[in-house]
């Protein structure tokens, strides 16, 4: 391609997409001026007044708007963390059941991943959500001495209470992500070399040993980026918490458009507070893969 | 002589029809040294993987230190025969991400629950045994061919195994490597450890071992003492492969 023929590409890409950022930003000022709002977040402390079945800290109707929002982005930080957490334990788990030599475990696992990576994440949860938890009887379903109860409002822990909104979502979380790190799992454990195993059994190691000892160190690095675009689908995934009625930052922005029309201020805050939610993610998997990378000394 | 190595007509086929091992049966006394032979694929590296349970086998016997273990690959025996059985590779197969100590303390620790302290007295005798106890802080990354060869063998001495079975040990080496190798195993051979040796060294078949078995398409040819099987090979096809080797 010659010199002025790309200036010339590059000059009409520019022409592009100016013109529809124009357009985009002119429709944007027509409605603005339509419904008379205008662009401001002073609605942001004036009283909510609305509900929440869920709330971390103390909230009341009376509380500003921006409160019910820090709320609905705590509760989404619960949910998160919590399935982020035992979706790693569980992927890990199956992923060594599918890479391990046991055939049964293999073909057990290798149906949990088909089956969880087939089917939509929205599917899932409406399943927990329904079948799951209220499909339990009003009454205690399963209670374990004093402490531990289980029925249609969801599990009650020695005084720490879960609701089954809670519950529905981080398990539907939980069981699709582990499906999804079961394979980055798999897939860094077959990046060590065969030498590997055939040298840690060799010296008597038994399975679980030579994995945690040898085998997953090496493939760590591996495993790292994976895991980490897993973590930030979850993060994301986590507004299908509507669906259950689960009142995380999505769905309180949703209730806040119905009532205030501020359809823009509140995806700007969407958008903002995912955007850390996910920076947050990144970095601290940066500096664990950081950390690991230090730890080798070799290579 | 106390037999360590007993194997019985072991027949093993990875695809139909193609035998990787053909009705093998062969006896090593204690402290002797068995050099295996052969032309790749022949079977010899299959054959002395099954003797640590590192291979499976389809047909027949095999007795180790004792322990009989078959086609059903008992994992307990077979973990059993590994305590006692150590194994040099190839490639070397070091823990890259363990320093060089700890890659020899590793199985004392972990397998034999020994106390750190007194594998790590164990590990550097050993280190320093194959002249190498100065890059015990190093990682294997940082140490030649030669030397990483010499800690995998110091790394499968760490058992203080009764039995040594080294595949191809310096067939990844830089030629002026190769002695450094052979020259730790000529030691431990006058110590007296009963070893399996699958190996294309002439000179150390020649010097070390006391029986040759030859292996072609997984079948056994023949075995005999160095003496004869180099300058008077019963079989054919062995004198073809030693004319072969020759060459080379």
């Amino acid at each position: 391609m010659k010199i002025n023929q790309k200036v010339f590409l590059q000059f009409g890409i520019c022409i592009i997409f100016f013109g529809l950022m124009g357009i985009l930003i002119n429709n944007l000022t027509i409605n603005l001026i339509r419904t008379g709002l205008g662009f401001n977040f002073s609605w942001l402390f004036k009283p909510a007044s609305f509900a929440l079945a869920e709330h971390p800290l103390p909230y009341t109707s009376s509380d500003s708007y921006a409160w019910a929002l820090f709320i609905g982005w705590l509760n989404s930080l619960k949910v998160i963390v919590s399935s982020l957490i035992l979706a790693t334990f569980l992927g890990t788990l199956i992923g060594f059941a599918r890479t391990g030599k046991n055939s049964l475990l293999g073909l057990i696992s290798a149906g949990y991943i088909t089956i969880v990576r087939q089917t939509p994440l929205l599917l899932q949860l409406m399943f927990w959500y329904f079948v799951g938890f209220l499909g339990l009887k009003d009454n205690i379903f399963i209670q374990i001495k004093n402490i531990f109860y289980v029925s249609n409002q969801g599990i009650e822990f020695s005084g720490l209470i879960f609701s089954s909104e809670f519950l529905a979502l981080s398990l539907g979380l939980t069981i699709f992500t582990s499906a999804y790190i079961a394979e980055v799992i798999r897939g860094g454990i077959l990046s060590v070399s065969r030498g590997q195993w055939e040298a840690f059994r060799s010296l008597g190691l038994s399975e679980k040993k030579g994995l945690i000892r040898i085998i997953l160190p090496q493939a760590l690095p591996a495993i790292i980026p994976g895991l980490t675009s897993q973590y930030l689908n979850l993060a994301k995934n986590s507004t299908l918490a509507i669906a259950v009625g689960y009142s995380d930052i999505y769905a309180i922005n949703d209730t806040i458009i119905n009532q205030t029309g501020r359809a823009i201020e509140c995806f700007i805050i969407l958008l903002v507070s995912f955007l850390l939610l996910n920076l947050l993610i990144t970095n601290t998997m940066e500096i664990i893969n950081r950390l690991i990378l230090k730890s080798r000394k070799y290579s | 002589m106390e037999p360590i190595v007993i194997a019985k007509n072991l027949t093993k086929s990875y695809t139909k029809g193609l035998r990787a091992l053909d009705n093998v049966s062969l006896k090593v006394n204690r402290g002797k040294v068995l050099v295996v032979m052969g032309p790749s694929g022949s079977g010899k590296s299959t054959l002395i993987r099954t003797f640590n349970g590192l291979e499976a086998f389809d047909n027949g016997e095999l007795n180790i230190l004792g322990i009989k273990i078959d086609s059903t690959h008992d994992e307990r025996k077979i973990q059993k025969i590994r305590r006692r059985v150590g194994m040099v590779f190839q490639q070397f197969n070091l823990f890259p991400h363990l320093s060089i100590l700890e890659n020899i303390t590793l199985a004392p620790i972990h397998v034999q629950k020994r106390r750190q302290i007194e594998a790590e007295e164990y590990g550097m005798y050993l280190l320093s045994q194959m002249g190498i106890d100065s890059h015990a802080k190093k990682y294997p990354s940082q140490l030649s061919g030669g030397e990483q060869q010499r800690v995998a063998i110091a790394r499968a001495l760490a058992l203080k195994p009764e039995l040594l079975l080294f595949d191809e040990p310096t067939s990844a080496l830089d030629p002026e490597r190769v002695n450094e190798v052979l020259d730790a195993m000529r030691r431990l051979a006058e110590q007296g450890m009963t070893m399996v040796v699958v190996t294309h060294e002439i000179s150390f078949a020649k010097d070390v071992s006391d029986q040759v078995l030859f292996m072609d398409s997984g079948k056994v040819i023949e075995t005999s003492p160095p003496n004869i099987f180099f300058s008077n090979a019963r079989h054919e096809r062995s004198r073809k492969f030693l004319n072969q080797l020759d060459k080379h």
